[in-house]
């Protein structure tokens, strides 16, 4: 499959994994500080950069969660032998 | 002993000899025969064997050089404790008698045995060669017997030590539920019930109100070998060897070799040996359950140790998930953060690009004339009042001359007429005054093509005098088409 440019864009960014969707962000924050382009695309990049940067949020703050939860249990009580 | 016959008739004329008929010499040598023989045991071995549907069976004795004609009267068919069959030899009683009809003599036998072990063997080996030729002996019918039976069946004789042993061997090792079919193990009949023995508990059903055992035991003592053939005999090997329930066959004494232990799924010396081959000792049970016991927890805790080392390894391989979550963190506040700006540097760099491009309005041009004009007004009244006051300072205030001054006015009021007049050339007011208009939509833009007018829509125009509103009507007109690489493109 050969990839065009601006393909990501028309991935769903439900479908797309945190290192994914993190990477894409960045990607658009650097292509906006370069200049190129055109205006239209430059808004609907910065649209999605949004989207992007909603769902990961949304996908960290759950890794947050949960590794602070192991964490908590790692701190807690540990099995041993009843015999 | 007197064999002579009586005498029945008068002597022949001119001889000494008596005369009979056929029917007084049969009768007489049947009387001889049989007042001088009565019963006997005859040897030989059986030939000509042969049963009739009436019940009675036929047979010849033969041996070296001679054949005696026999019969065993169907009344005298289920006494015999051996079953009449071709080659084997056997002693036969019974008494001798003629056949008048066909002036024969024949045995009618009551009673039949084998004669002496070597004709018992060779009849035993014949019978073992042909059943195992069927594969009735074969080591892939034998069943495993089962590690704890909970029902022991015993098919043996009710009276005899036999029992007893089976008994009190299993009371002994693991108490089980003993069930007994009595059979007679010797003499008349005796296979026949053995199997019949046999073949009924195999047809016990699972639940029925009898239970039906988890292995047999097929057992007798010690006798000869004639006490035993009841084991050798076909029809019990049959049954052993189909009975549907694990057996063990225990029959005779160590040496003893029957035709049915070949068929039994294992093979006992003893009927107290069969015992303990059918039932396990408790106390072997519970010493062999806590070795087992003991090597499972040994087992379990060298699992356990293996799988602490495991975990321990595994651990210190672990990536440090919550530094990798707070980089993650970090590269996306940044990310979001500069998200804004971009966009906002993005549309200045555009409107950098595009301010060079910009043309300036004619009344951004004139104000800006108009402020240089002014400056120098500034800047020349400025320096007029700084030379007047050196003037009045100088001493040599009798010296002064206007003439200089009025020079410079003169100077810099030609250059202001000079950039008024390069004023008025820029301005549109000239162009206005030789008869062209200045056409504005409602916003006050300028419009410089027809395409752009729509009809209906309101225009000021502007002439050298003052301003008219307007209203356009007709069709707004078609584009022309603009000549290749004329057209200017887009700054965005």
């Amino acid at each position: 499959m050969v990839d065009t440019p601006g393909a990501e864009a028309s991935r769903p960014i439900d479908g797309l994994s945190f290192e994914e969707a993190l990477q894409e962000l960045e990607g658009i924050v650097r292509e906006l500080e370069g200049g190129q382009g055109k205006l239209e695309k430059a808004v609907a990049q910065y649209e999605r950069g949004a989207a992007l940067r909603r769902h990961c949020e949304t996908l960290l703050a759950e890794a947050e969660q949960k590794v602070q939860a192991i964490v908590d249990s790692a701190a807690g009580p540990t099995l041993r032998d009843a015999g | 002993m007197d064999t002579t016959p009586p005498v029945a008739g008068a002597p022949a004329s001119g001889a000494n000899v008596p005369e009979f008929s056929v029917s007084e010499i049969s009768g007489a040598i049947r009387r001889t025969l049989e007042g001088a023989f009565g019963r006997v045991r005859v040897r030989g071995e059986i030939t000509e064997c042969k049963r009739y549907p009436s019940g009675h069976i036929y047979l010849s004795l033969k041996d070296e050089s001679a054949k005696l004609e026999s019969v065993v009267w169907k009344s005298a068919v289920p006494r015999l404790s051996v079953q009449p069959e071709n080659g084997v030899e056997v002693i036969a009683t019974g008494k001798l008698t003629t056949y008048a009809d066909r002036s024969k003599y024949q045995l009618v036998i009551d009673r039949l045995e084998y004669a002496g072990e070597g004709a018992l063997l060779a009849r035993i080996e014949k019978l073992r060669v042909r059943l195992a030729a069927e594969g009735l002996f074969e080591a892939g019918r034998k069943r495993v017997l089962p590690g704890l039976p909970r029902v022991v069946g015993v098919v043996t004789s009710e009276a005899g030590a036999v029992i007893q042993d089976i008994r009190t061997t299993i009371a002994r090792r693991f108490p089980r539920r003993i069930l007994l079919w009595p059979v007679p193990v010797q003499g008349q009949g005796a296979a026949e019930r053995i199997a019949a023995a046999i073949e009924g508990f195999g047809r016990l059903p699972h639940d029925g109100p009898i239970p039906r055992p988890d292995v047999l035991i097929v057992a007798r003592g010690g006798g000869s070998l004639e006490d035993l053939m009841a084991f050798n005999e076909e029809i019990v090997v049959r049954a052993a060897a189909s009975c549907p329930i694990p057996l063990i066959s225990a029959v005779g004494h160590e040496t003893d070799t029957t035709l049915i232990d070949f068929a039994a799924d294992r093979r006992a010396p003893t009927p107290t040996a069969a015992a303990e081959m059918a039932v396990p000792a408790r106390a072997d049970l519970l010493a062999a359950l806590d070795q087992t016991g003991a090597r499972l927890r040994g087992a379990a805790m060298r699992q356990r140790r293996a799988a602490e080392t495991t975990l321990l390894r595994l651990e210190r391989r672990l990536p440090d998930i919550p530094a990798r979550v707070l980089e993650y963190r970090r590269r996306l506040d940044e990310a979001g953060e500069s998200l804004p700006d971009a966009l906002r540097a993005f549309v200045r760099l555009k409107r950098d690009a595009l301010a060079p491009l910009a043309v300036p309005h004619p009344r951004e041009s004139i104000a800006a004339r108009r402020h240089a004009v002014a400056l120098l007004d500034g800047r020349r009244v400025a320096a007029f009042a700084r030379c007047v006051q050196r003037l009045r300072g100088a001493r040599a205030l009798h010296a002064f001359s206007a003439a200089p001054v009025l020079a410079l006015l003169r100077e810099r009021r030609a250059m202001l007429a000079g950039a008024s007049r390069q004023l008025e050339a820029l301005s549109y007011n000239a162009v206005l005054a030789r008869g062209f208009a200045l056409v504005r939509d409602a916003e006050g833009e300028p419009l410089t093509r027809a395409a752009a007018v729509a009809p209906g829509a309101r225009l000021s125009i502007g002439f050298a005098d003052g301003q008219v509103v307007a209203t356009a009507e007709g069709e707004a007109p078609r584009r022309a088409k603009a000549k290749k690489g004329t057209e200017q493109g887009t700054l965005l």
